[in-house]
């Protein structure tokens, strides 16, 4: 009675965590019903009217060794294999089938069924499950262990259904839908089921709603409120667990645990790594990590929103926010060149949590864990005030007018020659186009976006040609000078399900690395690189005969001074395997910052004279954003502007700073390696006399007597318009042209130098100055650490 | 059938609120007084109406109700003029004047109270008795070891109704979830007890406490210092009415 009380008391609080659960998991093969409840973000797939055929394009065949790997952790009975392949093989054709560009025609009527749910005729394809039958017929069917994303357990039994003609209540997630099957959902007998069941469940649940941190979103309590019985019979002591410890990012209470095994079958199958098992039996049956160490993946925050209960919470979080307190803001992530979509969610000025939002596009479901867990370096080492060094060369606090005063005065007598703009990795387009529009005005056209530089002439070289989810598509895949599992670990999460579904082979040239999944590694270096340009691989011919093939580039290597007769190479490579050919580009260069992408397609790169090093060492450099200069780039006597949030690197050497916005706090344009132009949102108020970045840019522009001709953001977008059109499409990905080697005809291919490519990202949990300021990703860092130096890991 | 049950209810309130002013009482039975048996009529020819109503078009006519011995919603209503000529009336009326037996009635009920106990108290030094639920200042209670009850779970933030607590929470050394603020603002607050309610743990409370009036806002702006103060002050009165009232909770 008291558990019932409890539970009603956070439930009120929350009454929209049910149907959040509920959008969450109806992703689904929807055929014949229109689907009413489209989850945000998924309308465009979920709105597809057709079905396409079954492939055998399961995230996570059971046929592969890490699934059973899972069998064997997980009771994964071998029976349900098949099944499992068969559903959701289906599921994530018809994501892939409902791209606009992709649409399939219309399956044969051989390729559906019908069944009836409640009496309800339904059409559902073959090979779906009776509990997938039931969501497209509308009908809420309670689940604790299914997940569409993961291989089916069937153990959790909350989903018993009746079936006609079935002697007992079967169990939904494993059971195949069957011509002309009669499921009744809404029985007395099945009613009696699932009270039964969550008695059971209820057993050994602790009573701790109040202080447990999934009270008010958790699907137990959701579930015991809708489906359990008032009271338990259970009188006997219940049994507690001793917590693990699984590193700084998820906490475990794990006597809360109802081992449903969701955290162990995506620790095997999607993150790929074999950190969880359950240990025991029965009532003994323990999740953990059997010797202990943290997560090692990158992906490893997922968990948390996969626990239908409180024993994996999220530790920076804990107990600082109810859910109900939490202001929820739509926005897009910027700590790597994916652009994942999340959920900013806020109380008052604070940024609480991020959590991720469906996706198909991008992130299907899932973040990383630096764009989950950084949030804290929101609040730490900002700039909240404008700055100028003194005599004594100290920054000294002070007010906007003396700043651009400042500012104003140092340009006195530089010439447009001597003047450098530098954009860092998390500049928006707007500010960029601002800085761009005002530099110019001042006859300066050295614009560089930090780090690597890329040519922007034609689009599609720098660009994820592929798209993002068109890598499940490919057959074969070569990597070239990339980490995926620092640089991008969604993608990598991407191309391991190809993988293990035995759709994809993948080679890679470069440092030898965990990819979590099997691969071939060529070669370390140009080398490699250089006998497939020129034939005397034999990797060359499973390239070329691969129906889809793609490279993926990584964009670390043009810091290389041979970086021409690198692309050159790729290029001849390209052609020689057909990379690029009617209907498919599979030439892919994966970023690494998120703001890369943009300042590419408004140009913000240096101009012919700054290109040809025809400039002479700036006297005046205004770096937006930009710290991972370093300071030898930068003439001693320069003066030096620093535009940003964060008091980092570059605000270091700066004459005078300026207090811009983080991308929590603007709106803001970015556009994702694969060229999708998305917005973020401002889910909190800038900090202290800080500004939105291309504001500031605008005031300046006034006191340094070059008026900008925009006073709003629409104007800015406008102006963006001018110059790159397609950056007005947000969510959309403009299709750009490929010129086959034209591109690169004025390269210089000499001779390609001998040295082995190297990590670019040395460190996955700092890249950005929010990012180096969090707390949490210094604790991950240093939890990286030890793993390797205990030799758990072979690197950071 | 819906519409109908309205209107006789409706019709219904009229009649009854009608006899109400008239000082008649709500006897459904006819009183023999003549001017209440005009409207028992009245009352009567309503349910007869319904019945009417059941298969005709909705409004009686007059002359339907004048049949069933109603009065037509058009006649006046005559009250007849009360005389009394019989002697022994006249008698009575006259010695009651006389004699002034009211006053004398009044005087002797004032005589009465003079004797019995009094019920008014010195307020400030005597008190009068309290509910073991009333609901007065908060405190916030600590478990016999010293322990602070208060887990931090916000439901009494979350159903305060006048959002007049604030609680924030972080995660104490020893790995415990408790609050690092919490504030009651007793100028918002309603003592609805909602708060005490909502509580798993009963650390929030009302006490028995009425007397914390101050002369300034500020000081009604409670901090968890001084509601944990409210709780080490009261717990022994607290503590009995929680036992007083456990049975029904």
């Amino acid at each position: 009675m008291q558990r019932c009380l409890l539970s009603a008391s956070l439930r009120r609080a929350s009454a929209t965590s049910l149907r959040r659960c509920a959008q969450r998991q109806s992703l689904l093969p929807c055929v014949h019903v229109a689907s009413s409840s489209t989850p945000r973000g998924y309308a465009t797939v979920a709105s597809s009217e057709s079905s396409p055929p079954a492939c055998s394009s399961s995230p996570c065949s059971p046929s592969s060794s890490s699934s059973s790997q899972s069998a064997r952790l997980s009771s994964h009975q071998p029976s349900f294999a098949e099944r499992a392949k068969n559903a959701r093989g289906y599921a994530s054709a018809a994501a892939a089938a409902a791209e606009p560009a992709k649409a399939a025609p219309p399956p044969p009527a051989s390729d559906t069924i019908d069944v009836e749910v409640d009496g309800h005729p339904v059409t559902v394809p073959k090979g779906v499950t009776v509990l997938q039958a039931c969501d497209v017929a509308g009908v809420e069917i309670p689940r604790f262990c299914y997940h569409q994303r993961l291989s089916i357990a069937g153990n959790c039994r909350m989903c018993l259904v009746e079936v006609e003609k079935s002697p007992k209540p079967v169990a939904s997630c494993a059971m195949p839908a069957m011509p002309g099957m009669k499921i009744k959902t809404s029985t007395p007998l099945v009613k009696k089921a699932r009270e039964g069941v969550m008695e059971f469940l209820l057993l050994n649940h602790p009573l701790d709603c109040p202080i447990c941190d999934q009270g008010g979103e958790c699907d137990l309590q959701d579930q015991a409120m809708v489906y359990g019985s008032d009271r338990g019979r259970f009188t006997g002591y219940k049994r507690s667990v001793e917590d693990k410890n699984f590193g700084p990012l998820v906490k475990t209470v794990m006597t809360r645990c109802i081992h449903c095994t969701r955290c162990v079958r995506y620790a095997t199958e999607v993150a790929g790594v074999q950190d969880l098992g359950v240990t025991g039996r029965g009532r003994d049956s323990e999740i953990g990590t059997y010797i202990e160490r943290m997560l090692t993946s990158e992906v490893s925050g997922n968990v948390i929103d996969l626990c239908p209960v409180g024993a994996l919470t999220s530790k920076p979080f804990a107990f600082t926010a109810r859910n109900w307190e939490l202001k929820s803001t739509e926005s897009i992530d910027v700590t790597d060149s994916i652009g994942a979509s999340i959920r900013v969610d806020t109380r008052g000025s604070e940024v609480m949590r991020i959590l991720p939002r469906l996706n198909e596009e991008v992130n299907e479901e899932w973040i990383t864990d630096k764009a989950r867990f950084s949030y804290d370096g929101l609040r730490r080492q900002r700039l909240i005030v404008p700055m100028v060094r003194s005599h004594d060369g100290l920054l000294e606090p002070s007010n906007w007018p003396d700043a651009f005063n400042a500012i104003a005065a140092a340009l006195h007598g530089v010439s447009g020659g001597e003047m450098k703009a530098v954009a860092g990795k998390l500049a928006d387009a707007e500010s960029m186009i601002a800085l761009k529009d005002l530099m110019n005005r001042l006859g300066c056209t050295n614009h560089v976006s930090e780090g690597e530089a890329v040519d922007a002439d034609i689009r599609s070289q720098y660009l994820f040609n592929s798209r993002l989810s068109g890598v499940e598509e490919a057959d074969v895949c070569l990597l070239v000078g990339t980490d995926l599992r620092s640089e991008a670990p969604l993608l990598n999460l991407r191309l391991r399900k190809a993988v293990i579904s035995g759709r994809l082979k993948v080679a890679s040239i470069g440092p030898a690395q965990d990819l979590t999944y099997a691969h071939e590694h060529l070669g370390t270096g140009a080398s490699a690189l250089r006998d497939l340009a020129e034939g005397n691989h034999e990797y060359l011919s499973v390239l070329k005969g691969a129906s889809r093939p793609i490279v993926i580039v990584g964009a670390g290597l043009m810091r290389r001074p041979d970086k021409e007769s690198l692309l050159v190479a790729v290029q001849r490579i390209t052609e020689q395997a057909r990379i690029v050919r009617d209907g498919w580009n599979g030439y892919n260069m994966l970023h690494l910052s998120a703001g890369r992408v943009a300042a590419l397609d408004i140009g913000f790169v240096p101009g012919p004279q700054a290109a040809e090093n025809k400039t002479p060492a700036a006297k005046f450099v205004y770096l937006l954003g930009a710290d991972d200069i370093e300071a030898g780039d930068i003439a001693k006597e320069a003066f030096v502007v620093y535009q940003g949030h964060h008091g980092d690197k570059g605000a270091s050497m700066a004459n005078v700073v300026l207090p811009g916005a983080a991308y929590t706090e603007k709106e803001g344009t970015y556009v994702n390696t694969e060229g999708r132009v998305q917005m973020t949102r401002p889910a909190v108020p800038v900090v202290g006399n800080s500004r939105d970045d291309w504001k500031i840019i605008r005031a300046l522009s006034e006191v340094l007597g070059k008026r900008l001709p925009y006073d709003s953001v629409s104007g800015v977008r406008q102006r963006l318009a001018e110059v790159a059109p397609h950056l007005s499409r947000v969510d959309s990905i403009e299709p750009s042209v490929w010129l086959n080697g034209d591109a690169l005809a004025h390269y210089h291919a000499s001779a390609l130098a001998d040295t082995p490519f190297e990590k670019v990202v040395d460190n996955f949990y700092m890249t950005d100055p929010i990012s180096r300021a969090s707390q949490t990703m210094a604790k991950c860092t240093a939890a990286r650490k030890k793993e390797v130096a205990e030799g758990r890991l072979p690197h950071l | 059938m819906y519409r109908l049950s309205r209107h006789v209810a409706s019709r219904g309130r009229v009649a009854i609120a009608t006899r109400l002013i008239r000082g008649e009482g709500l006897s459904p039975f006819p009183s023999p007084c003549p001017a209440a048996q005009v409207y028992s009529h009245g009352f009567h020819s309503n349910r007869h109406v319904a019945g009417a109503l059941q298969t005709g078009d909705g409004k009686p006519s007059d002359s339907e109700i004048q049949k069933m011995g109603g009065a037509s919603a058009n006649t006046p209503v005559h009250v007849p003029y009360e005389t009394y000529k019989d002697l022994s009336t006249v008698l009575d009326r006259n010695m009651n004047t006389l004699f002034m037996t009211e006053l004398m009635r009044g005087m002797s009920l004032t005589l009465k109270y003079f004797f019995e106990k009094k019920v008014t108290i010195n307020y400030p030094f005597e008190k009068g008795p309290l509910s073991p639920r009333f609901r007065g200042e908060h405190a916030l209670r600590r478990y016999p070891t010293g322990e602070e009850r208060c887990i931090a779970c916000k439901l009494c933030e979350a159903v305060c109704p006048a959002q007049a607590i604030t609680i924030e929470a972080e995660e104490r050394e020893d790995g415990s979830r408790r609050t690092t603020r919490y504030d009651i603002d007793m100028t918002k607050c309603i003592y609805c007890g909602f708060c005490q309610e909502a509580c798993p743990v009963d650390a929030i409370v009302e006490g028995p406490n009425f007397e914390f009036a101050t002369e300034t806002h500020e000081e009604l702006l409670y901090d968890k210092e001084k509601l944990l103060e409210n709780g080490d002050r009261w717990e022994t009165e607290i503590a009995g009415n929680l036992r007083a009232e456990r049975l029904y909770r």
